[in-house]
């Protein structure tokens, strides 16, 4: 018998003999169960020729059911107990690895649709593609890959390329596309936010001068977001007695749903993006205003007064912000000339320096306005007040608890992600590397370390992601500085400040497209000056936070890292 | 929406329901009461504030205490004063070194108790590292009432400091019991003065840091400038004491003003509120909230400077005068107070010829400080109702008793 230590709580240590024990009875009582429904299920075969539907269900279908059950729950434990230590070891390779697999995914589902849209495009008369698919057959996809299409003989091909030929036949339909890019989104949405929700509060610690998780799953507690959700999802499912039981029920979705929704427009890369609609920011702006409604139908639903402050508070901040930042977004539409998402992405290839932010001085502040309203948009420090913890103990979620409350924060993260993308995609160049993509252009058909290089430099989804989840920082940084502000002041900045700043580039913006020629001296050298200003901000970020984290130590002071002796 | 009525713990019958009036728009609109607290983050303890609002004003706040009161004045009648200290620790628990340091003041001078040159020089130098750390929570809280969470995390990392300074002396790191009737518990340990210095070497500069964390911060100042606004008048007339009273610009401090221990012998400003300008943001007004706050953060610097001097002149000898345990209370009456992190806290101590005192009455600064809430938070937000809570930094322990 070894000492008992909180260590033991914390990680229990499972003796190889009492480990033994476990799996035996576990899988003795899988036998037992399954060797009676077997019986049962023999008996009933013998004798249950002249048995009614019901004692046919009761008999059989209902043990066959149990007994399946039983065996998976036999199975999961006993992988647990076998594999454990292993997954624990393994898990941060996993979560990479789901990461990696999900954009893998997503890369070899654009791969096989781009295939699919080249043997369509290849048939003597390419049929438009609707949501139910052309009428492409095996055998064309067969000729396809044979030598000589025309050739009748190739029907004859080997049967490995009919299995292919079967297997690529489906993903003519766009539905099945969209479904699977659906669940990649949702698989991608998943891990962004659990990722968050562990980043944000690692970064929280940092700044506080305190470690953050460091239990969970090892490695600095990177698996912190995963066991939140799942204690969410597991808690008890509370409804307040005097709640509007349906209305209370239906808000989170309302607001998860719209902001899974914007991942429909929002472009990872060129022609990586589920529809590129030439109203997409509209369609991502009009989602992300539903989104409130669900906030506001949540604190009314509540039947709780803190709530409710919550939920009005969230409809007074949303007609504040929602102007300025949508008139914000005008200023790079204007310049790019579309909404489409993927034209303006596609724009600001050029490097850095054509990133729509450092095109004019008009851009580069429209930037600024977007971000700050984008806090709001998320309800962010220090625009929170609609959660307002000292004002309203919790505002709008008071009354959540559990997985509706987690289905919130998932939504948050994931609107986050959406205008924090927005932002890139209109200001920061989109996908694109800060160098020019026609640098890359000689690398891409070159040799395999050339196109390795290429894919280091120049792969869009990287580049999309990592810039976004750079402006993510920024907001969890902010959140943990800043204090918050009042609900008059925020009317107040938002409507007599951003509201007018905003009209006053857009029309400054609408003058210079008229009045500088953009080959011009003035526009080149706003340009420059933009740029300058643009690459001094990022050097001085990376400057203070690199020098603040090499002299940590120092700054923490002394007594912090040489704790007081003898106490 | 309306609220239950709650008769039982409402005195003014207008609060009793909602109040329906027409607008100017001829639609009906209705107050709303709601209750803040006593569960609610920023009550600090177990405080409940009724409020009547409209909209986001707040016209009306009525705050009802009393959640943790456990008797302590009644409790002091019946046990001998050396018996009482450890409850004085649980009044204001955050300044315990300051509470049982005013009520062995009371009973020294009741007694007629001398306390050796060493012992003053150790209370003081406790009642001002306790100082420093109650105002650090004060620091710390007020940042969470304001929405930023990274204050407090800082002010209870140097807190943490000299509450190990105080385990180290006494081995306590809340209710100390330290400083007793004639004196302190113990000597100071090994090193206690060297690591003191340490500490004070170490903090100074962190208050300029909180400075630019908070005290400067625009969203801050714009959260608390001239919010919450109490004239020197109104903290006369309301009783209020300690930074509350100083932040509306009385220069009145008992540790100066009526030297008690040995106070006289230090030299220290007495921080007070002043108007913006000149360093301090523009839109502070004298009495706002910010003044409150940034009082306090003046006050650390001043007792470091107590503290250095504390330091410099500490002498060696007895820590304790000879008080036999059982004495007898002169059949008198001692009225004393002292100036604690949060105002003055006194002590009326009455002896009848027997080791238990026949009264025991105390006068806690927060009761008091408290009891302007319902003044000042009339017509104000929703949200400025914790900034100005939280700018007096009440301690319910102390409320309630």
């Amino acid at each position: 018998m070894t000492e008992f230590t909180a260590q033991d709580v914390i990680r229990p240590r499972w003796s190889p003999a009492l480990r033994a024990r476990a799996i035996r009875r576990f899988m003795l009582a899988g036998l037992i169960i399954m060797i009676g429904t077997g019986v049962a299920a023999v008996c009933l075969e013998i004798f249950g020729r002249s048995l009614s539907p019901l004692w046919l269900t009761v008999g059989i279908v209902l043990p066959s059911v149990l007994a399946f059950g039983a065996l998976f729950v036999v199975f999961a434990i006993t992988a647990h107990a076998l594999l454990g230590r292993l997954l624990k070891r393994l898990a941060f390779v996993l979560f990479i690895g789901s990461l990696a697999g999900i954009v893998l995914t997503a890369w070899g589902a654009s791969l096989l649709f781009g295939l699919v849209d080249r043997i369509v495009a290849a048939r003597p008369d390419p049929i438009a593609q609707t949501i139910f698919g052309g009428e492409l057959t095996t055998d064309e996809i067969v000729r396809f890959f044979a030598a000589t299409p025309e050739d009748p003989k190739a029907l004859e091909a080997p049967p490995a390329l009919e299995f292919v030929a079967y297997l690529l036949w489906p993903w003519q339909f766009r539905l099945l596309r969209d479904l699977v890019l659906a669940l990649v989104i949702l698989g991608f949405v998943s891990v962004t936010a659990s990722f968050a929700i562990w980043w944000e509060r690692k970064v929280a610690g940092r700044i506080q001068s305190r470690l953050g998780p460091m239990r969970v799953g090892g490695w600095h507690g990177w698996a912190q977001g995963i066991a939140d959700g799942l204690k969410l999802v597991q808690k008890e499912d509370i409804v307040p007695g005097r709640a509007d039981g349906p209305v209370f029920r239906l808000a989170p979705y309302l607001v998860f749903i719209p902001v899974l929704t914007a991942f429909l427009a929002l472009p990872f890369s060129d022609r990586w993006v589920l529809r590129d609609l030439e109203v997409g920011l509209v369609l991502v702006l009009g989602l992300l205003g539903i989104d409130v409604i669900g906030v506001i139908l949540a604190g009314w639903a509540s039947h709780n007064k803190w709530s409710m402050y919550g939920a009005l508070r969230v409809a007074a901040q949303m007609v504040s912000y929602e102007i300025p930042m949508g008139m914000a977004l005008l200023l790079p539409v204007m310049a790019a000339g579309t909404l489409r998402p993927g034209a303006i992405g596609a724009l600001q290839s050029g490097g850095f320096h054509t990133w729509l932010a450092f095109c004019s001085p008009f851009l580069f502040a429209a930037a600024g306005v977007y971000f700050v309203a984008s806090l709001a948009a998320c309800k962010r420090a220090p625009f929170d007040l609609p959660e307002a913890e000292s004002e309203l103990t919790g505002g709008f979620h008071t009354e959540y608890s559990g997985f509706r409350w987690a289905v919130f924060f998932f939504g948050e993260y994931a609107a986050m992600f959406v205008v924090c993308g927005l932002a890139v995609l209109l200001f920061l160049g989109a996908w694109h590397s800060p160098l020019p993509a026609s640098w890359g252009e000689s690398l891409a058909g070159g040799s395999w370390w050339q196109r390795g290089l290429y894919a280091l430099l120049f792969s869009g989804p990287a580049w999309f992601i990592a810039k976004t989840y750079a402006l993510l920082f920024v907001h969890i940084w902010l959140r943990w500085t800043l204090p918050r502000i009042r609900i008059d002041q925020v009317m107040y900045a938002c409507v007599q400040v951003m509201l007018p700043m905003t009209m006053l580039l857009l029309l400054g913006q609408m003058f210079w497209q008229l009045l500088v020629p953009p080959d011009g001296i003035t526009a080149r050298a706003a340009n420059i000056v933009c740029t300058l200003a643009g690459a001094a901000i990022v050097a001085a970020f990376v400057g203070t936070a690199g020098w603040g984290y090499l002299n940590r130590r120092r700054l923490v002071g002394p007594l912090a890292v040489n704790h007081l002796p003898g106490s | 929406m309306t609220a239950m009525p709650d008769a039982m713990f409402t005195s003014e019958p207008d609060l009793l329901f909602d109040a329906a009036r027409d607008g100017p728009d001829g639609l009906r609109t209705e107050e709303m009461l709601i209750n803040m607290g006593p569960q609610h983050p920023s009550t600090h303890g177990v405080l409940r504030v009724l409020l009547r609002t409209d909209g986001e004003m707040v016209v009306e706040a009525v705050p009802h205490i009393g959640y943790l009161h456990r008797c302590a004045e009644k409790i002091g009648e019946n046990l001998q004063p050396y018996q009482f200290i450890p409850k004085t620790d649980r009044m204001d628990y955050l300044a315990a070194m300051n509470n049982n340091h005013v009520f062995s003041l009371a009973v020294e001078r009741l007694l007629g108790v001398e306390v050796p040159e060493r012992a003053a020089y150790i209370r003081v130098i406790m009642a001002e590292l306790n100082r420093i750390a109650s105002h650090l929570v004060a620091f710390g809280t007020y940042g969470l009432d304001m929405g930023a969470f990274t204050a407090v995390l800082y002010a209870f990392r140097e807190r943490e400091y000299i509450l190990d300074l105080f385990e180290a002396a006494c081995g306590a790191r809340l209710t100390y019991s330290y400083i007793t009737i004639g004196g302190v518990t113990f000597d100071l340990p090994e090193r206690f003065i060297e690591r003191l210095a340490e500490f004070l070497d170490y903090f100074e500069p962190k208050i300029d840091e909180y400075d630019r964390l908070l005290s400067y911060n625009h969203i801050f100042v714009k959260r608390t400038a001239g919010v919450g606004v109490i004239s020197a008048e109104d903290a006369i007339a309301w009783g209020l004491t300690g930074p509350c009273l100083r932040a509306s610009g009385v220069r009145w401090d008992l540790r100066r003003c009526l030297p008690y221990e040995i106070y006289d012998r230090f030299e220290f400003d007495i921080p007070v509120g002043r108007p913006g300008g000149g360093g301090i943001p523009r839109g502070v007004v004298v009495g706002d909230c910010w003044n409150r706050y940034f009082v306090r953060m003046q006050e650390m610097r001043e007792s470091v400077r107590i503290l250095r001097q504390c330091i410099a002149a500490i002498p060696a000898g007895e820590v304790r005068a000879k008080v036999p345990k059982n004495v007898r209370l002169p059949a008198d009456e001692v009225y004393f107070e002292g100036e604690n992190p949060r105002g003055q806290l006194g002590f009326l101590v009455v002896g009848d010829g027997s080791p238990i005192p026949w009264r025991v009455k105390a006068r806690g600064p927060c009761f008091c400080n408290l009891s302007i809430t319902s003044h000042v938070c009339r017509g104000v937000l929703l949200a400025d109702v914790p900034a100005i809570i939280g700018s007096i930094d009440i301690v319910l322990g102390e409320v309630d008793r």
